[in-house]
């Protein structure tokens, strides 16, 4: 149900943030923020906000999950209950279990798992503030701590959403465009080899649309991982020598 | 064949290093191909030599590999070996008859006699097939239980730079501070030395090393920083 005059995007046709319909969400990210994980990130995407924390490869427990060929990876994606609103109860809900089990699949296809065999890489992805694209925002800090724990993987992840909003196209669309929109296509990808690793879609997409919202998604995508890298170098540039 | 980085460039996961199949790779796990071009699997410095390029990762953790030394500590002990932590996914396995040179009866001896839960040892890794954790073995010159001095941890990553080409830095750290060193390729690192203070300056040379990795001219700057703390401390000559 939409808002009576809500208007998602104006005569000039900025969005309802003041952002042209390809503008992304100011972007930061800080890599290594937490000194007892083996890998760690920050990102943060307008409003949305994202910590992530990598353990391992280290030995399994419960012992019976071991795989003789390969690291197992497992991964958590949960909102703190003030990420929101309203409060949100702590338990995982169902979607949080689907997001959990879409960004490990999309982390396993970047991972080397098969160096470590009987062991495991554990990634925890909390939501800190929530503002739409937070499982882009996830999967993009799991993949930096990644980097961050030294863990052997074919390329960095960038993820970013369209959404299609008063007929249009936008770009990383935030809470309100994903409310009252007509549709939300997260998109995450190895942006250097050129591959999809993540791909949902919420709502209703003309196939044009679609050819078109994936055109869009990868313009961003590509800003994104320049982000990406840079918040890894930094972390070196700035140790210089005394 | 052209190489796309430039030598102690930082690298990242995913950055195209170099087109070509006549680039010759060093390392396993650092750089991988993808058909015809060489990608870094990590954060690290490229090495370019001609036409080789190697990717020295920056953060990592250890991977046993078999004759390594390491430095572990005993978690654990049953009737026939020892349970060590090695700092790498697996822990370690050492057996009673790889640590004492005449057989062993649990019946009538104790293996508490020897190792304790909590010692500390230098070890050699003698048995890894990556599907059974790894055995050490204690037995061989340099190997054995630590009884003095003091243990470091620094990024396992990071140890090839602390012992330098050929040893280089490692050997001016030791000359310079008189102490008796073992670097564990774990990244456990013990220090020996004629005093307390002798090591506390050891150590922090080591800390350096591990912070500024990644720069140059760092084996000159740590023995300057050496010279300067044993004078603070007034322990020259």
């Amino acid at each position: 149900m939409k808002l009576e005059g809500l208007k998602l995007i104006n005569e000039e046709g900025l969005r309802i943030d003041g952002r042209k319909p390809d503008e992304l969400r100011p972007v930061v990210m800080e890599v290594g923020v937490l000194k007892n994980a083996d890998g760690s990130a920050y990102v943060q995407q307008g409003n949305t906000k994202v910590i992530a924390a990598v353990y391992g490869p280290r030995e399994i427990h419960p012992k019976h999950l071991t795989l003789p060929d390969r690291a197992i990876l497992r991964t958590r994606y949960h909102m703190v209950p003030y990420s929101t609103d309203e409060r949100k109860s702590p338990a995982p809900t169902r979607r949080e279990i689907e997001l959990s089990k879409v960004i490990r699949e999309a982390l396993e296809s970047v991972i080397f798992v098969e160096l470590y065999p009987r062991t495991t890489i554990d990634v925890f992805i909390e939501v800190i503030q929530a503002d739409a694209g937070t499982r882009t925002a996830g999967i993009m800090a799991a993949s930096l701590a990644l980097a961050d724990a030294g863990i052997p993987m074919r390329d960095l992840i960038a993820a970013v959403a369209v959404g299609k909003v008063d007929g249009q196209l936008v770009l990383d669309i935030n809470q309100l465009e994903d409310e009252y929109g007509e549709a939300d296509m997260p998109i995450a990808m190895m942006p250097s080899l050129g591959k999809i690793v993540l791909l949902q879609l919420n709502g209703v997409l003309t196939e044009d649309d679609f050819k078109q919202a994936l055109q869009l998604a990868k313009k961003g995508i590509m800003k994104l991982y320049e982000y990406e890298q840079q918040a890894l170098k930094k972390k070196y540039v700035e140790i210089k020598p005394e | 064949m052209p190489v796309l980085v430039q030598h102690r460039q930082i690298v990242v996961p995913g950055q195209l290093l170099a087109e070509g199949r006549d680039v010759e790779v060093k390392s396993q796990h650092t750089v991988y191909r993808a058909g015809d071009k060489l990608y870094s699997a990590v954060i690290g410095l490229a090495e370019v030599q001609n036409n080789r390029i190697n990717v020295i990762a920056l953060e990592g953790f250890y991977f046993p590999k078999v004759d390594d030394i390491v430095i572990g500590i005993i978690i654990d002990l049953g009737l026939t070996s020892w349970t060590v932590d090695i700092r790498a996914p697996y822990t370690a396995i050492l057996h009673a008859n790889d640590a004492l040179n005449k057989p062993f009866n649990p019946l009538k001896d104790d293996l508490r006699r020897y190792f304790d839960v909590g010692d500390l040892l230098v070890a050699k890794i003698s048995v890894f097939d990556r599907t059974r954790n790894p055995i050490l073995t204690v037995r061989g010159k340099g190997l054995g239980k630590i009884t003095k001095g003091k243990i470091v941890e620094i990024v396992p990553s990071r140890v090839p730079r602390l012992i330098g080409k050929k040893g280089s830095m490692i050997n001016m750290i030791k000359e310079e501070t008189k102490c008796q060193i073992v670097v564990g390729l774990n990244g456990r690192v013990w220090v020996v030395g004629p005093t307390p203070h002798h090591e506390e300056v050891a150590i922090l040379a080591i800390k350096k090393v591990e912070r500024e990795t990644h720069t140059t001219g760092l084996t000159d700057r740590v023995r300057a920083f050496i010279r300067e703390e044993l004078k603070k401390r007034d322990l020259t000559g």
